[in-house]
């Protein structure tokens, strides 16, 4: 079915299809509207859900990784302060291995205080063990939502699926929905490797650990992250299957005979699309990759794909405030150290606290990768 | 000592499903205050039973019969949901 639908109805939505049976939840900007639509659902008896209202993010993720740890399929949305609020019970869910799935309207952090879309919040996530999807387009993020259930419980992963906050999540998309059933059909019934609440078969649930096990632990948790890549790929292949929309990990634009690409994620690849669609009209061979998972980092991918291109333009949507850019510029231009051509890397940071990105300054970014090379290590595009 | 095992031989999430490690690891030995339980004044509420976060509190036929010292980390909690007439269970000092 065809609706029109903005970013944070079209994840509610996707949050009923998908029918877990528990959601705990604190509202706030911007995602508060998926929390107040998914209660709505559950007030309407649209689903089966047992909704808990709780006083904070702390707790809502607390209540999360008590219920996910009973066997329950289990959901939350956040943002911003929401998620850094979560923080300490991120990493305990991670460490646990629960398939939590968290919708986030992803946007900056506070101070100063600002309400608008950018990565800071998600990215400020990075290392907590969450699996971190970036979507493009609002019908991205309903078709993303739906495969995280099925990747996270695959690969005993919790993930974040990140719209940008207000850019997305406030807009109206023309979006196509599957049917209620064909969502249900497609993520089957929830089977978890284990169950607290099971006192036929008691366990422990996050035990002390010294020296002699952490590490082994965290190892441990380490490669189901790295098995987690061909999970996701899987389920994408399925996903495809059955509703006739594909998704890559990442997605090459134009790159064929490209020389220069921009690397970026989430809804600039829109704007970005149409500045590369205008430097290719001028015969100039610029491209684009679009990152779509960004945890797990999927490093041979990137290097095979990167590699090739003279130059790559990193755009990063948060900085890291270590003076030296962004997340994903650091992260790529280690990724590339080994390649065997190694790209000019230019470092980018952008539309923090929902600056606007402009077509222009798309196009400006794309003139200094086409040309190989700029002043500045990291130019923070549009700040005066 | 038994011999420690591989990253690769652990339970996903680090989930114990051998409560026998967890049974012969005695906790008691944190307690500075020790929770004492008087028969005569219990009037087998259970309310300690309920809330003991370490199961502690010893149950037989549906009774309490006493306190598991060799888990009982002294918290207190027992001492303080026990009915305030009540007040079959005081805490002492350990070291006495």
């Amino acid at each position: 079915m065809i609706l029109a639908k903005t970013g944070n109805e079209a994840l509610a939505y996707a949050m009923k299809q998908i029918n877990p049976d528990v959601v705990a939840a604190y509202p706030i900007t911007p995602s508060t509207e998926i929390v107040q639509i998914f209660a709505q659902y559950v007030s309407d008896g649209k689903v089966d859900s047992e909704f808990v209202a709780v006083e904070s993010e702390h707790s809502a993720m607390s209540a999360c990784i008590g219920s996910a740890a009973s066997g329950c399929r289990t959901m939350t949305a956040t943002a911003s302060q929401g998620l850094a609020l979560m923080h300490e019970m991120l990493f305990i869910a991670g460490g646990l291995r629960l398939p939590i799935v968290v919708p986030i309207a992803s946007r900056s952090l506070s101070s100063p205080l600002n309400i608008h879309g950018d990565h800071s919040d998600s990215l400020a996530s990075r290392d907590s063990g969450w699996m971190q999807f970036f979507c493009e387009s609002v019908q991205e993020g309903y078709d993303t939502l739906i495969q995280c259930v099925k990747i996270a419980e695959r690969a005993s992963l919790p993930a974040i699926c990140a719209v940008d906050g207000f850019i997305l999540s406030h807009c109206m998309e023309r979006i196509e929905t599957f049917e209620d059933k064909s969502v249900r059909e497609f993520l089957g019934p929830y089977k978890p490797n284990w169950n607290l609440l099971d006192y036929k078969k008691p366990i422990l649930v996050g035990p002390a650990t010294m020296q002699d096990y952490y590490f082994e632990f965290k190892r441990s948790q380490i490669e189901g992250m790295n098995n987690a890549l061909p999970v996701i790929e899987e389920v994408q292949e399925e996903f495809k299957q059955k509703f006739g929309r594909g998704y890559g990990v990442i997605e090459e634009y134009r790159t064929d005979d490209a020389e220069a690409v921009v690397l970026l994620m989430g809804s600039a690849c829109g704007t970005m699309r149409e500045a590369v669609d205008a430097m290719r009209n001028q015969g100039k061979k610029v491209g684009m990759v679009k990152l779509r998972v960004f945890r797990p980092l999927p490093h041979k991918l990137l290097k095979e794909t990167l590699a090739k291109f003279k130059t790559v333009a990193v755009m990063d949507r948060a900085d890291a405030v270590n003076s030296y850019g962004g997340p994903l510029f650091t992260e790529l231009t280690s990724v590339l150290y080994d390649a065997p051509q190694r790209p000019n890397v230019l470092s980018y940071v952008y539309g923090l606290g929902g600056k606007e990105f402009s077509l222009a300054d798309a196009a400006t970014v794309l003139e200094q990768a086409h040309a190989g090379k700029k002043e500045d290590l990291v130019t923070y595009v549009g700040v005066r | 000592m038994a011999k420690l095992k591989s990253w690769k031989e652990l339970p996903c999430g680090a989930i114990i499903e051998d409560m026998k490690a967890v049974r012969e690891n005695k906790t008691g030995a944190w307690r500075s205050v020790r929770p004492c339980w008087n028969k005569d004044k219990c009037i087998q509420c259970l309310n300690c039973w309920i809330f003991c976060p370490d199961a502690a509190v010893i149950v037989e036929d549906g009774k309490v019969t006493g306190i598991n010292y060799d888990y009982c980390k002294g918290c207190g909690i027992c001492a303080n949901v026990c009915p305030t007439k009540v007040q079959a269970i005081t805490m002492e000092e350990e070291r006495k």
